[in-house]
């Protein structure tokens, strides 16, 4: 997961390294101003405590042990801003004083682990905890999904800065000059490993740690228990249950839309206007007016700039179509729900969490 | 050390702390030596070795990439690290896992057929041992230059650079308080574990060892807590208000000043001829 030196381009590590700093400044100040004087101690000795963490060998469901970053057990404790400065810092540490992982490459790892991270796993773990008592078995399970789904986000992050290395850099003769790997092969690549063994390591430390402290300490768990969490009932968190009963039902049948045959109307693109049975449904859909022989050269030109990772709903990487469409369904639910999150947070109720 | 077969995780997580010690220790008294490094100004050494990292980043051709190798070899040699802790510490381990990541772009680069595996028909291409070979020698000499700057600057004295280098004065003094307290919570993990396992009769199940590994964890988080807590009532006593103030001690001697342009020629030289 700790991307070392050499496998990015300098110009990618100055791009996340910019990308990492407004986050940086913004925590600094958010948590600065919550803690005060308490700021660098506690900040210092959760560091300390990642590091620390990432050494520990986790006993994992088939016999195998792992490594957690502890990204979810973090967020959940400190809160997402304190914990991205926390684990920030641990990787720096591990880089600079310990050789390990990449001097370079600290704002990539930061970005990935730390800022992405600690956000993700915040959110899933405020949107599945909802306001369910401090001791509930569900909140337990949110920390432990949190740290899963955090994991995996950056996994996939640091995939995607992996795959598009060979399409920007390569040598004179068409060698790639840093990571070798498409994004069709990083992809699956990376998520296989964090999906299995590094996801439910981090599961295990999330989930285990949080049942730990609401059994011996759990005033930690406070700052980031939302309003009210400590004296809600449990039926004040089954509100949100059909809800999400509702979408996970609509995730399932999402493989349905394979038995609608063609493409939708204007949704086209540029090889299918070279293609004969493309063009005979096209023109069918549009009242038998035949299409252009060439794509629309602004088409053409612009379908070259982006392909998306889950182009019509069928990663590549993945042989079975129905289950092509549950994973573009699962991973574009998720953005949307990160999406309304983060614009919910930016207009609407402060947290108490730092 | 023996390892049982069901409870092995206790006694690997006792020898990662004991390395993570055991590495520091190093560190520490390989950067109080009297090496070349050792007796330099530590942003000469930061800005230095940085840029020669980023100087291998930007290398396009392999022969390049081997002289700055070398060339860190040598700044290595010269300050008294021990190649051996060199070889055991980055050079196996990197060459095992990013040679195990760039083993099959051999076959998946696309390119020039230069020889096929026998049975398999698979054909390794030029393309293909020419990014393997950049990938494993970059990995390399970065790795190694990080190395030397671990082996050669006293943790404090990197703080202290990167403070000359602006980075705001609360990141290095969390940085500075951090880097002090990993040691103690490490050495009270491995006390953890030792103990559990002195007090331990027969293999854990499964799910034992998962309860063992999260209440350790959970109880070191609520001893970083408490010791966080019991940090700042003594800086509070000690009169602290918020403000971080560190001592800027570090001073250039002309030998610094040669040094600096030393490492400033060597990574323009490496990235001029490597393109």
């Amino acid at each position: 997961m700790h991307i070392p030196d050499g496998y990015l381009s300098p110009a990618t590590c100055a791009v996340l390294y910019g990308g990492a700093t407004p986050f940086w400044y913004v925590a600094l100040r958010r948590v600065r101003k919550a803690l005060h004087t308490r700021l660098v101690p506690l900040v210092s000795l959760f560091a300390a405590f990642s590091f620390v963490i990432m050494m520990f060998n986790l006993p994992l469901p088939g016999g195998t042990t792992g490594h957690a970053v502890g990204i979810g057990l973090a967020a959940v404790v400190l809160g997402p801003w304190a914990a991205m400065l926390a684990v920030s810092i641990a990787i720096a540490i591990q880089a600079l004083f310990f050789g390990d992982g990449g001097i370079t490459a600290i704002g990539a790892n930061c970005f990935n682990m730390a800022i992405a991270g600690a956000l993700v796993a915040y959110a899933v773990y405020r949107i599945l905890a909802g306001r369910a008592a401090i001791g509930s078995a569900r909140r337990a399970m949110a920390a432990g999904l949190a740290g899963y789904v955090a994991i995996n986000v950056s996994a996939l992050l640091a995939a995607i800065e992996f795959g598009i290395q060979p399409l920007l850099y390569r040598d004179a003769a068409g060698a790639p000059l840093y990571c070798p790997y498409p994004l069709s092969v990083a992809i699956p690549a990376m998520m296989l490993g964090h999906l299995t063994i590094a996801g439910f390591a981090e599961l295990t430390v999330s989930a285990g740690v949080v049942a730990f402290l609401q059994r011996s300490d759990p005033s930690l768990l406070k700052a980031t228990a939302g309003r009210g969490a400590a004296l809600a009932e449990p039926a004040a968190a089954r509100s949100l249950r059909p809800l999400w009963a509702g979408l996970g039902a609509l995730l399932v049948l999402t493989p349905l839309g394979i038995l609608a045959s063609g493409s939708a109307w204007g949704e086209w693109m540029a090889r299918d206007f070279a293609d004969p049975a493309a063009r005979h449904e096209i023109a069918a859909a549009s009242l038998s007016h035949a299409a252009p022989l060439h794509a629309p050269e602004g088409l053409a030109r612009w379908s070259q700039i982006w392909t998306a990772p889950f182009a019509r709903y069928a990663p590549p990487y993945i042989r079975s179509a129905a289950f092509g469409y549950l994973l573009s369904a699962m991973f574009g639910a998720g953005l949307v729900l990160l999406v309304a999150l983060a614009v919910g947070r930016l207009v609407g109720r402060k947290e108490p969490a730092v | 050390m023996r390892r049982r077969r069901r409870g092995g995780f206790v006694e690997r997580t006792i020898e990662g702390l004991y390395q993570a010690a055991q590495r520091a220790l190093d560190a520490e008294n390989s950067a109080s030596g009297g090496g070349l490094l050792q007796g330099l100004d530590a942003r000469v050494k930061v800005a230095g070795l940085l840029a020669l990292i980023v100087a291998a980043s930007l290398e396009t051709r392999l022969w390049a990439m081997a002289a700055v190798f070398a060339l860190a070899v040598a700044l290595a040699a010269v300050s008294r690290v021990p190649i051996r802790l060199l070889a055991a510490r980055v050079w196996i381990p990197a060459l095992v896992f990013t040679g195990a990541i760039a083993a099959p772009a051999l076959f998946l680069t696309p390119g020039v057929a230069r020889y096929r595996v026998p049975g398999l028909h698979w054909a390794v291409t030029a393309q293909g041992l020419t990014t393997a070979g950049y990938l494993v020698l970059r990995v390399e000499t970065a790795a190694t230059l990080a190395l030397v700057l671990v082996f050669t600057t006293p943790w404090a004295r990197v703080l202290k650079a990167l403070r000359a280098f602006r980075v705001p004065v609360v990141f290095v003094a969390i940085l500075g308080m951090a880097v002090r307290y990993i040691l103690l919570l490490v050495e009270t993990a491995h006390e953890m574990f030792e103990s559990r396992k002195s007090r331990g009769v027969g293999a854990l199940d499964a799910a034992g060892r998962r309860h063992l590994a999260a209440a350790s964890a959970g109880v070191l988080l609520s001893r970083s807590f408490q010791l966080s807590g019991d940090i700042y009532l003594a800086m509070q006593a000690r009169g602290f208000r918020g403000d971080v103030c560190l001592m800027d001690d570090l001073a250039m001697k002309p030998r610094d000043w040669l040094a600096l342009a030393g490492f400033a020629a060597l990574a323009a030289a490496a990235v001029w001829v490597g393109r």
